[in-house]
């Protein structure tokens, strides 16, 4: 099966030049794979630098060194040489990211912070708004709050408004970072659903989860971050 | 489509070796880069850095000192901004380009009305019917969400929030493509500021822009902005998308930036 996503020998470290030019290794020689339908889990301690490796993934931290080839519209793209146009073309079509917390724009309401990545590639307000609620719905977002902006949610109800952007686009491949976190156990068991569901569409995905239970749920393999460390 | 896209791959506007001086004085120096249609570039960095003296030369509205602009015409062609001819620069003015000045005073006729304000553009492009004029003037209006009752009324009885959107409203009527922005918040209360990012926001991806936006404010860049360039003595020091630009900034001068951001 060809990989949607293939890491070879990535490496990230940060200069931090207001505290006297310090260079702090984060992690290094990193390489794994991911095909269609798979999720694989990335496990290690805080720290370790299981984000800082998704947050590559997505090309919101720079790759300071080997490969991250991506299965963008047919072709593999190294995403840690790509221009930003071309970076920005491989989240229009091809990976989407649920992040931690929401960044929520102001004022603007849940419904439409859910449906803007469908509207953005085209889809139809209508009905990217009704595939939003649908999904708010599964999620247990009651209907009276979707006009407002989530800004005012609880952290849960933010989270689950996070999920619900994330998992709206049929990407072939899906970031997670700790997506069940501030979650309740019925929450938790819709996303873990939902992450079925996405691998029974053929969506790679790499997911950080630190409940164990979850893990064993949703990981067809886990990778060991401890083994990417940097530190000298 | 398969043509739009093929449209999408040829830059709208580049930039090549520009720079200006005033005598010994080097406002900004050596800037190249290439924007593409739909696309929007913040240019970041603090007052004297030379972000607006850049903007000015992007827009044709200073002469460079060194290099060269070049702007793809509605024929395809990319033509170097200092060889066109009055009538040329000034259609795209009219048509093809906006400009959102940060005092608003500067991009309205504060003494005639809103609709006035709006209509004039379109009059400008050869529209000569008064109803039709003033159907398009009433509906842009309520895209930046001004009241209509207000429609009569001169800017200089609007609030400041209002005539920033009533300049934005003046720019886009004619459908342009590029629109530049100089510091399209600055001076606004900060709710005010939200409201109309959001509405900037909107705007530019429901109508395909692409825009060349000039702030201080980095909650301007990261919400508006695809790509960012950081700009310190008149250089371009750091260049990328903007998210990755401000998550992981590379440049010592970038690193401060970001790290004097108060958080809310």
């Amino acid at each position: 099966m060809t990989a949607m996503i293939e890491l070879s020998d990535a490496q990230k470290s940060f200069v931090m030049h207001l505290q006297g030019g310090i260079e702090l290794p984060v992690v290094r020689g990193v390489s794994f794979h991911v095909v269609s339908g798979e999720c694989v889990v990335l496990s290690g301690p805080s720290g370790a630098g299981k984000s800082s490796i998704l947050k590559m993934i997505f090309g919101n931290y720079r790759c300071g060194g080997g490969r991250i080839g991506i299965r963008h519209q047919g072709k593999v793209i190294d995403l840690a040489k790509a221009e930003p146009r071309q970076v920005l073309s491989v989240r229009r079509s091809t990976i989407g990211y649920v992040s931690q917390f929401l960044r929520a724009v102001p004022r603007v309401a849940t419904i439409d912070v859910v449906a803007e990545p469908l509207i953005v590639n085209g889809t139809s307000r209508a009905e990217a708004r009704e595939k939003a609620g649908a999904l708010l719905r599964r999620l247990n977002i009651p209907e009276r709050l979707w006009p407002l902006p989530p800004s005012t949610f609880s952290g849960g109800e933010q989270q689950r408004v996070n999920i619900a952007r994330g998992f709206i686009s049929d990407l072939p491949i899906l970031l997670l970072d700790e997506p069940t976190a501030s979650l309740d156990a019925a929450n938790r068991a819709v996303v873990v659903e939902l992450i079925e569901q996405k691998k029974r569409q053929g969506v790679a995905m790499v997911a950080i989860v630190h409940d164990d239970e979850i893990r064993q749920e949703i990981a067809d393999r886990i990778v060991d971050v401890t083994s990417f460390a940097a530190a000298a | 489509m398969a043509d739009q896209e093929k449209d999408d791959d040829q830059p709208l506007l580049m930039a090549e070796g520009l720079g200006k001086s005033y005598g010994r004085l080097i406002a900004c120096r050596d800037v190249s880069f290439a924007l593409y249609p739909g696309e929007v570039l913040a240019i970041v960095g603090e007052s004297g850095s030379g972000k607006s003296t850049l903007l000015q030369l992007l827009s044709a509205q200073l002469a460079p000192s060194a290099g060269r602009v070049s702007y793809r015409m509605r024929d395809g062609v990319m033509r170097d901004l200092a060889s066109l001819g009055e009538a040329e620069r000034r259609f795209l003015f009219r048509t093809d380009w906006g400009y959102v000045h940060q005092d608003p005073a500067q991009g309205l006729r504060m003494a005639v009305s809103a609709g006035a304000n709006v209509g004039e553009r379109l009059m400008a492009v050869g529209w000569n019917h008064y109803g039709r004029i003033r159907d398009t003037a009433s509906s842009w209006l309520e895209r930046v969400e001004i009241d209509i009752a207000r429609i009569d009324d001169a800017p200089r009885t609007y609030s400041g929030g209002m005539r920033q959107r009533l300049q934005i409203a003046r720019n886009l009527v004619t459908g342009p493509l590029l629109v530049f922005m100089d510091e399209p918040t600055g001076g606004l209360d900060v709710s005010v500021q939200a409201r109309l990012l959001d509405l900037m926001r909107n705007l530019v991806s429901e109508l395909g822009l692409a825009a060349i936006v000039v702030t201080h404010d980095l909650a301007v860049a990261r919400l508006l902005s695809h790509r960012v360039m950081v700009m310190k003595g008149g250089r371009v020091i750091e260049t990328g998308l903007t998210d990755q630009v401000l998550d992981d900034p590379r440049e010592p001068y970038t690193q401060l930036l970001v790290s004097s951001i108060l958080p809310a």
